[in-house]
């Protein structure tokens, strides 16, 4: 029974991924995350401030179930079906992030130095992980969607415009990561 | 009993993200250092099935569970808005090292800095919503 607590290799998890878009389809519901960023400023009151936020956020509850669920589902992977929480990526990708002052890589789930309570004390931590998500949920938007939304669902949809936005997902992750990580961390 | 059915699926996909790592954020960058057949592996078997259910669907015009017809959204014709928007995201995710649907998978796994994250992701899709007017579409 060791196996269960084993990561899952990618021809594992990648089908189940296109099982779950499967199980949406066939409940009449599209697979796409970033649609509850929108529900939830919503909820919050922004359709005083832009029509953008003028909806029925009702109709989009199912979404904010499935993301509730994903809560709990991450709640159970890493309770009940993970013993070792490292992440055993390439020892050359390792040393990297070494270099960057990651020394948690190789050793953890997340690197510590970003997302332990403790790094929270620092303020370039709270910079990082707020202009990090400010980029996400700004992108995902301006672009109509994220990975589940374009790279998955548009692209098995065989949309240009999905392909389009993948494209530019990998621009901006290559640029972030070759040209600006030096200069941040 | 659909609310049921939306809550099983959601568990069913965070632990898929959680058990995949591709909500862990060492993925992410090795990923965009081209240093593990990982993360390519996942999306692109996700694609190819994905892609084989997807034009079943429309072929076979087959129904829902409940009988109804399967509508797809196709996207509006645009380069600038998926480009642009993209390029945003796309330096955000490697940044955060998560994207839409893992960082709520990371609450449910006990991180909580990525409330920062999700936090700050909610106010960047409000000032999308408060610029939309004034960007290229």
């Amino acid at each position: 029974m060791n196996w269960i607590y084993e990561p899952w290799p990618w021809y594992v998890s990648g089908p189940m991924i296109a099982f779950i878009m499967f199980l949406l389809l066939m409940v009449g519901k599209n697979f796409g995350m970033s649609a509850n960023l929108r529900t939830m400023c919503t909820i919050c009151g922004a359709s005083n401030k832009a029509d953008f936020f003028k909806f029925d956020w009702r109709s989009q509850k199912w979404n904010l179930i499935v993301i509730l669920g994903a809560v709990i589902g991450g709640f159970i992977g890493s309770h009940f079906l993970t013993a070792d929480m490292a992440v055993a990526i390439n020892p050359d990708t390792i040393s990297d992030l070494n270099e960057l002052g990651f020394n948690s890589a190789g050793k953890s789930y997340l690197p510590t130095e970003l997302f332990e309570m403790e790094s929270l004390l620092s303020l370039k931590t709270i910079l990082v992980l707020a202009i990090g998500g400010l980029l996400v949920g700004f992108g995902a938007r301006y672009a109509g969607g994220c990975t589940s939304g374009h790279a998955i669902s548009g692209l098995s949809d065989l949309q240009l415009p999905s392909l389009i936005a993948v494209i530019g997902f990998f621009i901006g992750g290559l640029t972030m990561i070759h040209f600006l990580f030096p200069l941040i961390f | 009993m659909r609310t049921l059915i939306y809550l099983v699926i959601g568990i069913l996909f965070g632990i898929t993200m959680f058990k995949s790592e591709a909500a862990s954020w060492f993925r992410i960058y090795e990923m965009f250092k081209f240093e593990s057949f990982h993360m390519y592996g996942i999306i692109g078997s996700a694609l190819v099935i994905g892609i084989i259910v997807v034009q079943s669907i429309k072929r076979f015009k087959i129904k829902s569970f409940y009988g109804e017809r399967i509508h797809f959204n196709p996207k509006t014709k645009s380069f600038s808005r998926y480009m642009f928007g993209g390029i945003i995201f796309g330096l955000g995710w490697a940044l955060a090292g998560a994207c839409p649907g893992p960082m709520f998978t990371l609450v449910g796994a006990g991180y909580v800095p990525i409330l920062i994250v999700i936090a700050a992701s909610i106010v960047g899709t409000f000032l999308y919503g408060l610029f939309k007017d004034k960007l290229p579409h």
